[in-house]
């Protein structure tokens, strides 16, 4: 009788520690949804309350789609955030194939290399990026926000890494078939990968979408500005900050994100199922 | 359809040598067996033969045409693998279709949306499709062409395998242990469809194992390997009747060839235990080593006495483990009746027919008995 009041008293306190971490997390975007809601007035109020007295998330998203032409920057990120990852795909699959498959001399080397790459912070390199996209004359162009991620040693190693458990001795069925190593990475590899190329995907598309840091420096055009950029638009020093509107319009920029991580953790429990099997 | 030819193969990984000069001539249509145990060097050769692992010196002939420098697949034999190595993400056909679409259909044909769209795809689809279904009657395996890979037990998996062998009419098939994924049942089994399969096709078929009762039951000859050297080959009744190594006495024979230490004498003659077996040999006097088979022990009469330590009991025969009277030694025999085992702890006398015995020197070398010797020895017994 005392063992399972003590087991349940743990279990309590185990979930009591747990809500107040979800809490933690959850505070700043519940904060954001109850702000999109409210009324210029109540935000500026000067007592807390989570509920609006009147709504006004309707009025607030019709202001952000007003003030900015947001469906502009959803398309904007969409097409970076799907070039990067497929350019990265691209460029890390066969080179991983190369460091998990291929046996040549100084392939230790390279590897070693790609998980010294991982140790650079972009910050980084920024400026001599900066620099040689600004001698190409690419600044301020899609380019600009594309080019410097589609070698991504985080993806290459990775991959690596899955590789590594694919059997040889299928690498070696594709070549008695008659695959080419092209083939083999696109028509093997590839599809033996899903569940390594979805996480990639996650991880990419979620940095990307986000990344606020980059894309700053390289434009200067507004009708190329990601959502990132976009939101911080709604920032007005001179006017005042209006954060109704840019609450709302930072709502309207997660959504994909969000639609689009729930659909892929769907498919990534599935794809590490599919692994199971041999 | 194809005779296989490998003239001094050397092979090393990391500086140590896996192959040491192996020369081979595989003729055509044979089911030859490469047995030895793990770590012999059976595997890299087949892959040598195979081309997917090169060799460091020495040289393959196919038919008599030198084929270092072909790809794999140009070299047209199939292989079927110890995990089968079927694409998991393909169903059984597209499993079986794979080697043919890569021979038949142009790169442009087979781009994954634009091909079906081509005229000429669609003819030669139907082709394969047909050769497809001819090879899955064979193997009965129609039944499950449209299921993936992760859906079949381990036999069925196996016959795609063999399939997907098959359907390119290979010059020659390369087994790497294709059956120890298998249950002890299945393999039966499955060494018996291979064996009908081969007789069927008559195709060369190069199969590795270190399974000796797979090698025995299927191959029409057996070359056994050991460190890296082809030791012996010829037909199953030679390498067990008539090893040349004492490696490949003990490796071939469940259980075990009894091997008891002997001695030539000066005059040729042969000591085992202290006792004169009634055989010469021209060696030179020193220690030998003498190994008769399990089922060649006479229990009951003879020189030699030991007692009864273990008994195992297989329904259809039975092994008696004896340990022999003042030694540490111990030998197993084989008895046919199990109805009359004798009991444990008892002593038994036992003794083995002069034909029974090889006698190996020291280095592990078959020595020649000597013919008329053993003929003189036998004259009492007839008369």
């Amino acid at each position: 009788m005392s063992r399972t009041h003590s087991v349940t008293l743990r279990a309590v306190l185990r979930h009591v520690l747990l809500i107040a971490g979800a809490a933690i997390m959850l505070a700043p975007f519940i904060w954001m949804i109850s702000t999109a809601s409210k009324p210029q007035t109540e935000v500026f109020s000067s007592e807390l309350h989570l509920i609006p007295y009147r709504f006004a998330l309707v009025e607030n998203l019709r202001e952000a789609f007003a003030k900015a032409n947001l469906l502009r920057f959803l398309l904007n990120g969409v097409i970076v955030t799907i070039s990067i990852f497929v350019l990265q795909v691209m460029v890390a699959l066969p080179a991983a194939y190369a460091l998990a498959k291929l046996r040549f001399v100084g392939r230790e080397t390279l590897f070693a290399l790609v998980l010294f790459g991982i140790l650079i912070p972009p910050q980084a390199t920024a400026i001599p990026v900066f620099l040689l996209l600004h001698k190409v004359g690419l600044l301020d162009s899609y380019a600009a926000l594309v080019l410097p991620f589609t070698i991504s040693v985080f993806g290459i190693f990775l991959m690596r890494q899955f590789f590594k458990t694919v059997p040889d001795d299928l690498v070696d069925a594709a070549r008695m078939d008659g695959i080419s190593e092209f083939g083999i990475v696109w028509r093997v590899m590839l599809p033996a990968a899903i569940p390594a190329v979805t996480a990639f995907g996650i991880f990419s598309v979620v940095a990307h979408w986000n990344d606020y840091f980059w894309p700053l420096i390289v434009l200067n055009s507004e009708q190329l500005r990601t959502p990132p950029l976009a939101v911080a638009h709604f920032r007005n020093n001179e006017a005042g900050t209006s954060y109704g509107p840019l609450m709302a319009a930072a709502m309207v920029i997660i959504a994909p994100l969000v639609i689009a991580f729930l659909f892929a953790q769907r498919r990534f429990i599935e794809g590490i199922t599919l692994t199971g099997i041999k | 359809m194809a005779q296989i030819e490998l003239s001094a193969i050397r092979k090393s990984f990391d500086g140590t040598d896996v192959l040491k000069g192996i020369d081979f001539r595989i003729e055509d249509g044979e089911f030859i067996s490469l047995v030895g145990p793990s770590g012999c060097g059976k595997s890299t050769l087949l892959r040598i033969i195979a081309g997917l692992e090169p060799q460091n010196s020495g040289e393959v002939r196919i038919d008599g045409r030198p084929v270092d420098a072909i790809r794999p697949s140009a070299r047209n034999l199939a292989m079927v693998f110890q995990s089968y190595a079927l694409y998991p993400h393909l169903s059984t056909f597209d499993n079986i279709a794979v080697p043919l679409r890569m021979r038949r259909l142009s790169a442009i044909e087979r781009l994954p949306l634009l091909g079906p769209l081509l005229p000429g795809r669609r003819v030669k689809e139907r082709a394969i499709r047909a050769d497809i279904t001819a090879i899955a009657e064979q193997l009965d395996i129609a039944p499950l062409l449209r299921r993936k890979p992760g859906q079949l037990s381990g036999g069925q998996r196996q016959r795609v395998a063999v399939g997907r062998a098959m359907v390119r009419e290979p010059r020659a098939f390369l087994f790497d242990e294709p059956l120890s994924n298998l249950d002890a049942k299945l393999r039966v089994h499955m060494r018996a469809e291979l064996a009908e399969l081969h007789r069927r096709l008559e195709a060369t078929f190069v199969y590795v194992t270190h399974d000796q009762a797979e090698a025995m039951t299927m191959s029409s000859r057996i070359a056994v390997m050991m460190g890296g050297e082809l030791i012996q080959a010829g037909t199953p009744a030679q390498i067990y009747n008539d090893p040349s190594d004492i490696r490949v006495a003990e490796f071939i024979g469940s259980p075990k060839i009894n091997i008891l230490p002997g001695r030539i004498r000066n005059d040729g003659g042969i000591d085992v235990l202290g006792t004169a077996l009634r055989l010469a040999c021209k060696a030179t006097a020193g220690d030998c080593r003498v190994g008769v088979r399990p089922e060649r022990i006479e229990l009951g009469a003879g020189p030699f006495s030991g007692s009864v330590v273990h008994l195992e009991n297989l329904g259809a025969e039975a092994f008696v483990h004896l340990a022999i009277e003042g030694t540490a030694l111990r030998l197993i025999a084989r008895l046919a009746d199990v109805r009359h085992l004798p009991a444990m702890g008892s002593a038994l006398a036992f003794g083995f027919p002069p034909d029974a015995v090889r006698v190996f020197d020291p280095a592990g070398k078959r020595i020649e008995l000597r013919a008329e010797q053993a003929e003189r020895i036998r004259e009492p017994a007839h008369v």
